[in-house]
């Protein structure tokens, strides 16, 4: 049977979105984390609107970051430990068409689910209704990014046993810079100003590892599976 | 032409020259670390600002700059490997990597006992200093990730191809952290300008950046030499180099 490479593509996405969706409790796990650590921070801090608001970009991005880290544990391990990646690997299609697959699955079930709840955590963190378009852009092109610098540790440590927290140690650095931008495009528009710059920039990054990110994925899962 | 090129592959050879190599480096590096410490803390001139606080520099930047320095060579060196099927250039990475770490550590506590006189504080959210500790942190992350594996080879291998992505991406972390602190900055941290130093600050300064290069070659040279020891255990002109 032939099968074009954007079918491939297709298929792989399908079968992921079904996966994710026959499990919702899994689904929703992230978002939940989402929503009690940004719960934290103003139990921990304090009460007061003007300084909630103040640090809300900064909280809001911050949970984002950890919560799309937490469920990138699983983009290819339920896959590697059962044999499907294998399988994937050999069907003769080219692996990086399954590796951009299945991180545009996962950013569609993870990064896409956090920018729909991102208004509601938005309104309890005091973020004015006019920021919310520039929150949700850069939390839905951060998320984007950091999904495919994701993707690449993800496939460094999936024969690990223990790889969740170095696939933490090795992304967290790698999306540093999408914190400073995403936590600056939000924080310009809650204050008033305009975005432009720091949303230019996250674009750019979102489109330098789009292009980049899928190669050097393809080829860590090339190391670890072997 | 290529020759020494494929030289480098071989354990024997790179053991060979690593030995032969050590001594020079050590020797080269006491000169000019000699004389950049002496010159730069006796007789170069007290700064007319911060008095005799400065001469920390002289451990310092060079410091700082070979925690940059090590960084690009491991990657180099792994993707060396990487691509050329090189163990050996694995062995550099994996060799240079602690190293690089603690020239990046130690820019970090030299720089906060400047800091303290200074600034006033240990730490500030400086961009140099942040970017600084992320780099800190990239170093862990290649290290644990090549001692994550329980098959060496591979371990070697996701380590390049980290620090590879870790070296593409040290330049965007840097800029982003320059303007993001570019735009937040309220209150200025007492910034110290690049003053125009004279000859007598200046040339102990580029002699200990020139004494740290060497020294990071000698260590290197023995790390190196350990750890071709280490990956070569089985081989036969392991046991013999022991032997004599």
């Amino acid at each position: 049977m032939n099968v074009g490479a954007f079918e491939a593509f297709t298929l792989v996405v399908r079968r992921e979105l079904c996966l994710s969706f026959r499990r919702p409790d899994q689904l929703l796990q992230p978002l939940v984390f989402f929503l009690i650590v940004t719960t934290l921070f103003p139990l921990g801090l304090s009460l007061q609107l003007s300084l909630l608001r103040d640090m809300a970009p900064g909280v809001l991005w911050v949970a984002a970051l950890l919560s799309s880290l937490l469920s990138l544990d699983s983009l290819f391990k339920s896959d590697a430990d059962d044999g499907t990646l294998e399988q994937l690997a050999l069907c003769g299609q080219g692996l990086t068409v399954i590796v951009v697959a299945k991180t545009i699955a996962h950013w569609l079930v993870t990064g896409a689910a956090l920018v729909l709840v991102s208004p509601v955590v938005g309104t309890a963190l005091g973020i004015p209704g006019s920021a919310f378009a520039t929150m949700m852009l850069s939390l839905g092109v951060g998320t984007l990014t950091l999904s495919w610098l994701g993707a690449i540790g993800a496939g460094l440590t999936v024969g690990l046993r223990r790889g969740n927290v170095l696939l933490s140690l090795i992304v967290l650095p790698l999306a540093m810079p999408l914190l400073i931008f995403g936590a600056g495009a939000t924080d310009r528009a809650v204050s008033g100003g305009s975005p432009a710059g720091a949303l230019y920039f996250l674009a750019a990054l979102c489109v330098f590892t789009c292009t980049l990110a899928p190669f050097a994925a393809t080829m860590a899962l090339r190391i670890t599976l072997e | 032409m290529w020759t020494w090129f494929y030289k480098l592959a071989s354990p024997p050879y790179v053991y060979g020259a690593a030995a032969a190599l050590t001594p020079w480096f050590l020797g080269l590096a006491a000169i000019t670390m000699g004389y950049g410490l002496v010159a730069g803390l006796v007789f170069a001139p007290p700064d007319y600002q911060q008095g005799d606080a400065f001469r920390i520099i002289y451990v310092h930047a060079p410091s700082a700059w070979m925690s940059l320095f090590a960084y690009t060579s491991m990657a180099i060196a792994g993707g060396i490997a990487l691509i050329w099927r090189i163990k050996m250039g694995h062995a550099v990475a994996a060799a240079s990597a602690p190293i690089g770490a603690s020239f990046t550590l130690l820019a970090l506590f030299t720089g906060s006992l400047w800091g303290r006189p200074m600034w006033g504080t240990y730490w500030a959210w400086d961009p140099r200093l942040t970017s600084e500790l992320i780099l800190l942190f990239l170093y862990v992350g290649v290290m644990s990730l090549r001692s994550a594996f329980e098959d060496p080879a591979r371990g070697d291998r996701a380590a390049a191809l980290l620090g590879l992505v870790g070296l593409v991406n040290v330049p965007i972390i840097h800029y982003s952290v320059l303007w993001w602190n570019s735009l937040h900055q309220g209150a200025t941290v007492a910034k110290l300008g690049k003053p125009s130093m004279p000859g007598s600050m200046l040339w102990p300064l580029l002699s200990m950046l020139l004494g740290f290069m060497l020294f990071y070659g000698a260590v290197l040279c023995v790390r190196l030499r350990g750890e071709v020891l280490n990956r070569e255990r089985q081989a036969k002109w392991v046991r013999e180099a022991i032997k004599s």
